[in-house]
């Protein structure tokens, strides 16, 4: 069998976290009741009119500068033509020939590899309604419920290249994307609440081939997980198929959670004559280069570029620094505890949040943002560890201490209970001579050859140091004593 | 150039407009007369000249994100009591099938 | 009373000659004497307009009262009023009572203008005659054998017949105007984005544009300062200053008002398509003109001749898309018998919509389908660019156009209804106002065999307050508008 080629490309439906809707005044806060956030012009009562909320075309170009695209200087909204009950108007209102983003790029980290897929374009929408099948529990009697809260919430399209070669790579775009997104404050990238939505158009094609095969576009997947499996058993399917002397038809498909696969949509199967044209309602988007220039300004320093500063400044690895730009939380989080802790024990800092912390948020299944120590706080516990002040084992001590008190500093805690490094001699020394006196077996086993029973030793130092003991000094002075 | 009446059973079920055969081959007399006044738009070499979308030359104008207070249910009650069927707030169709 | 125009009306209200309750009352006494002859009105609600009555007259009696206060007004049934049924002439919406205020009709009630009731029309505004209404024809008061125009030929029949002192219409393709001429009526249509289409039930979006019609220019203008004015809900709304429309009519002047005015005559107003007596009717208002003190020159819309073709392009494309919002799901006619959502749908839509509007929904699909868009819709909105240089060329060197209204004066009911192109062509004087976003006015110029004639000026963008004034001048010398239909003169 000759070796397949996966070509992904990937468009993205991204709720753009404004307080009002794209065109109507509307909250598009989640969870209100039905119909609740449907206001006439949402439910597109004869004679009402659209108007365009500034601050999702300034999030549209937030995106695009955060990308390297094109602003475009005037775009255009269009009506995409198709009747559903979701869709009050009979069409949605998006871009198409014009769209207000054009190009760009997004770095992708696939194991330990750093690789570019290229943007083709991002565009302003609104989004559907929701169709629902029950509603608190009891079924509609085998009718359809039509929540229309959802209804012209604004979404940026976000449309890739077909530059993915395997479902890793794909799904390295979209938590690459889902962070960017994030990180300039343009999606609140809630996923099980749909704020972040991929569409994968997926085709497989004999390794060596120019032309792409058939593709066919899994709509809607709402988790990483989802983007993965749909892709992995899409795959799978097609080369099957293909295979076995079948043709691949084009088709908008929907991925099953439940049995893992994909199968056709047929609501979709005559829909692909949507009639696009400029919508006389609204006028075209110019958009100025002084706005432009604002928003630039405005803009956080972007990931890519703060993790080649964590590398220069910081002297992180690449690795490292990766983790720690992976959301605009996690690498404010990390230069809070640096910024404290100071700039020569940013590796500490490093380890630290990589290590007992991100274990601690897994463990409770929590996000950084909701860390139950401050940057500060982990900060001063750094500085302790680095000037000596406290021992490793006493830092961990000092750590879930902190976890439990908002309030209170490292130092604060280092002083109440006493946890002080001990580094001098004297009390040291009286440390051991106690130790070596209640343990003469494990002396004898040391003498006879047994490097084993020096840890031992060590061991027991420290125990009845209660951890203070500086560990350095210990073995040092046990050696002494022992030769 | 003329439609066929293929063309107008298609042209009615995009416009959800259900059309009997009769309607059809009638409406396709009506269309084709319409059409053949719409040709006279053929003659005119309009190369080079932009596409006039709009009465006016305007920008769009932009509204601040400034969200409305949410409807307790007053103004849904009034939306719906023009609906044709609705239950819990949701407006009621036959079943969708994605 | 009837006789008397919107600024005598309101002096008469403001002197307490006659109360709103009592003025309302009369018209209504009027409809219900003669409407069954014309059908002009869909819904009445005496009740509801005398409530507004008796607020108006509250407020004339603090001293309170704005430019229309207490004043009747009637509306196309194509503008939203908060509780009052709003059909758009269709089956479709039949029972449809809005739950918000079209911005036309909130200012008109900040005004103080009492809603006398709905008017019939074109179902959705596609017609020229009034004959494609789901509530029936409109007949013309002048003869009610006769159609009354369209598609704001409720208002128009109301007004002619003096049912309303004036009323509100909507023309996308000359629905104020040729109803205006056909009905002996001055009737304005404004440049596009001066009166805010929120809550006036879209045709076509980028034509659609309200205005009025009443007995004179003078009416209109005072109509016209309270329906005109920016509004943030329509994106194609113009943020202008405001501006009062009356100003040059309310300006004296001596026996050659119009002394600077240059007037264009197209070439193509006046070739061979229409009927000779409305041709020496439009030639005699030209003398009058230059009596007025206008110069009159030569001029030429070379493209004109296209724009019935791109707007049966253009306004059907935007139709199809903003008629899909009616599909039986939140509001309006849902068909009683189907068996699937799509079934639901297209039988709702083939049961509440009537023949002329399915016709234009499937030109409007058929032009923006995949593989036609290019050649119907793109060269179509080309087209419309060339009418609208065609424009800004005349306007160089003329201050107004001047032509006929419409090719003919009314015409009987059903001699067009059953051929379409036939009475799409009675709009052939005034589609390229509305490709162009220009605003128009046409006013009475005489009676052809008892029927009106209607003379229609041009103007170029936010020139209202001298169209109307061009209009009102002749109108001081060439009183047509004066003139009642007999069998309603009572
Ligand atoms: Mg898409
Ligand atoms: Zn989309």
């Amino acid at each position: 069998m000759k070796p397949w080629e996966i070509v992904i490309g990937i468009e993205t439906h991204v709720q753009l976290a404004t307080q009002a809707k794209i065109f109507s005044a509307s909250s598009t806060a989640f969870g209100a009741g039905p119909n609740l956030q449907a206001s006439a012009i949402d439910i597109a009562l004869p004679g009402v009119l659209p108007v365009l909320n500034k601050t999702a075309v300034e999030f549209a170009i937030r995106f695009g500068l955060a990308t390297g695209s094109d602003i475009a200087p005037r775009s255009v909204f269009a009506r995409k033509n198709y009747f559903y009950p979701d869709l009050p108007k009979g069409y949605q209102i998006s871009q198409y020939e014009l769209p207000v983003v054009i190009g760009g790029q997004l770095a992708i980290q696939v194991g330990n590899q750093t690789r570019t897929v290229r943007l083709t374009r991002a565009h302003l929408e609104e989004d559907a309604g929701k169709s629902l099948h029950e509603i608190s529990g009891h079924s509609l009697r085998g009718k359809s419920g039509i929540d229309l809260n959802r209804a012209g919430t604004p979404l940026l399209e976000i449309v890739s290249e077909p530059d993915m070669r395997s479902s890793a790579e794909a799904v390295a775009y979209a938590r690459a994307l889902h962070a960017l997104v994030r990180w300039i404050g343009i999606c609140d990238g809630n996923m099980q609440e749909g704020s972040f939505r991929c569409d994968a158009n997926v085709s497989v094609r004999p390794l060596g081939q120019r032309e792409f095969g058939t593709r066919r576009e899994i709509k809607n997947l709402n988790s990483f997980r989802f983007l993965q499996q749909a892709i992995d058993y899409e795959v799978r399917w097609q080369i099957a198929t293909l295979e076995d002397g079948g043709k691949i038809e084009q088709a908008t498909v929907l991925f099953d959670a439940d049995s893992g696969e994909t199968r056709a949509m047929r609501s979709k199967e005559d829909a692909h004559d949507y009639r696009y044209f400029p919508d006389p309602d609204l006028l075209p988007l110019v958009i100025d280069r002084g706005w432009v220039d604002r928003i630039r300004a405005e803009l956080p320093e972007l990931p890519t570029v703060k993790r080649q500063r964590l590398v220069s400044d910081y002297g992180l690895s690449d690795y490292d620094a990766a983790v720690l730009t992976s959301s605009l939380e996690m690498a404010t989080y990390f230069e809070g505890a640096v910024a404290m802790a100071g700039k020569p024990n940013a590796k500490i800092c490093a380890n630290w949040v990589m290590g007992e912390l991100s274990a601690r948020l897994n463990r409770d299944g929590r996000e950084i943002d909701a860390a139950p120590l401050s940057a500060s706080q982990l900060g001063g516990l750094v500085a302790r560890i680095a000037d000596g002040t406290i021992s490793t084992p006493v830092a961990r001590q000092v750590f879930d201490a902190l976890c439990e008190d908002p309030a209170v500093s490292a130092d604060e805690i280092i002083n109440r209970r006493g946890l002080r490094q001990i580094s001098d001699s004297d009390a040291l020394e009286k440390i051991i001579d106690e130790v070596l006196t209640a343990h003469p077996a494990m002396v004898e086993e040391f003498r006879a050859g047994k490097e084993k029973a020096f840890n031992a030793l060590v061991g027991q130092a420290m125990k009845a140091s209660k951890g203070r003991a500086n560990p350095h000094q210990i073995n040092e002075l046990l050696r002494r004593k022992l030769s | 150039m003329s439609l066929t009446l293929e063309q107008v059973r298609r042209v009615a079920h995009l416009a959800r407009i259900e059309i009997s055969d009769g309607e059809a081959s009638s409406t396709l007399g009506q269309l084709n007369e319409i059409f053949a006044l719409i040709e006279k738009m053929q003659t005119v070499e309009t190369q080079g000249i932009e596409p006039m979308a709009h009465a006016q030359e305007m920008v769009q104008r932009l509204r601040d994100d400034q969200p409305e207070t949410t409807d307790t249910g007053e103004r849904r009650a009034v939306f719906q009591a023009i609906a044709p069927e609705t239950s819990d707030g949701l407006y009621l169709v036959p079943k969708v099938i994605e | 009373m009837i006789d008397s125009s919107l600024h005598q009306l309101a002096e008469a209200l403001a002197r307490k000659t006659i109360s709103s309750v009592e003025l309302t009352q009369l018209y209504l006494d009027r409809i219900a004497r003669h409407d069954r002859r014309l059908n002009a009105y869909i819904t009445v609600d005496a009740a509801a307009s005398l409530a507004q009555a008796r607020l108006a007259d509250r407020r004339l009696a603090q001293g309170e009262g704005g430019p229309l206060t207490g004043i009747p007004i009637a509306h196309k049934d194509i503008f939203c009023a908060a509780g009052w049924r709003t059909t758009c002439g269709s089956r479709m919406l039949e029972n449809f009572v809005s739950p918000y205020d079209a911005t036309v009709i909130r200012r008109f009630a900040e005004a103080g203008a009492v809603l006398l009731g709905k008017t019939n029309m074109d179902e959705f505004a596609m017609g020229s005659s009034n004959e494609t209404s789901f509530f029936g024809p409109v007949r013309n008061p002048w003869d009610v054998s006769c159609v009354p125009g369209g598609s704001s030929g409720g208002s128009a029949a109301a007004v002619a017949a003096r049912l309303a002192p004036a009323a509100t219409g909507t023309d996308t393709g000359g629905s104020i105007r040729q109803p205006a001429a056909l009905c002996n009526l001055t009737g304005l249509k404004p440049t596009y984005g001066l009166v805010s289409r929120w809550g006036m039930i879209a045709f076509a979006s980028s034509l659609d544009q309200g205005g009025t019609l009443a007995p004179s220019a003078a009416d209109c203008a005072r109509l016209l300062n309270v329906m005109a004015g920016f509004d943030e809900r329509d994106s194609t709304s113009l943020n202008r200053p405001t501006e009062d429309y009356c100003r040059e009519i309310d300006t004296p002047q001596d026996d050659k008002p119009l002394a600077g005015l240059k007037i264009g005559l197209p070439k193509q107003f006046f070739g061979a398509g229409s009927d000779p007596q409305v041709m020496r009717l439009v030639d005699e208002a030209i003398v009058d003109y230059q009596r007025l003190g206008a110069e009159i020159v030569d001029t030429s819309l070379p493209n004109m001749d296209l724009s019935v073709a791109a707007y049966y392009v253009i306004a059907p494309a935007e139709a199809s898309s903003n008629l899909a919002r009616f599909d039986g799901v939140r509001y309006g006619y849902r068909a009683s018998e189907y068996r699937d959502l799509n079934e639901m749908y297209s039988r709702s839509r083939a049961e509440g919509f009537g023949a002329e509007v399915k016709r234009r929904l499937l030109i409007g699909t058929y032009v923006l389908s995949h593989g036609y868009y290019d050649a119907y819709y793109l060269q179509a909105q080309r087209i419309r660019r060339l009418i609208a240089n065609d424009f800004a060329e005349a306007f160089r060197h003329c201050d107004l156009l001047l032509g006929p209204t419409s090719p003919g004066t009314a015409f009987k009911l059903g001699a067009k209804a059953a051929d379409p192109v036939q009475m799409y062509l009675s709009d052939i004087y005034t589609i390229a106002v509305n490709l162009a976003g220009l605003p128009g006015i046409s006013l009475p110029c005489g009676f052809a065999d008892g029927l009106p004639v209607g003379l229609q000026l041009i103007g170029n963008y936010f020139s209202e307050a001298r169209l109307l004034n061009a209009a009102h001048r002749y109108q001081q010398v060439q009183p047509w508008h004066l003139r009642l239909p007999p069998a309603f003169a009572e």
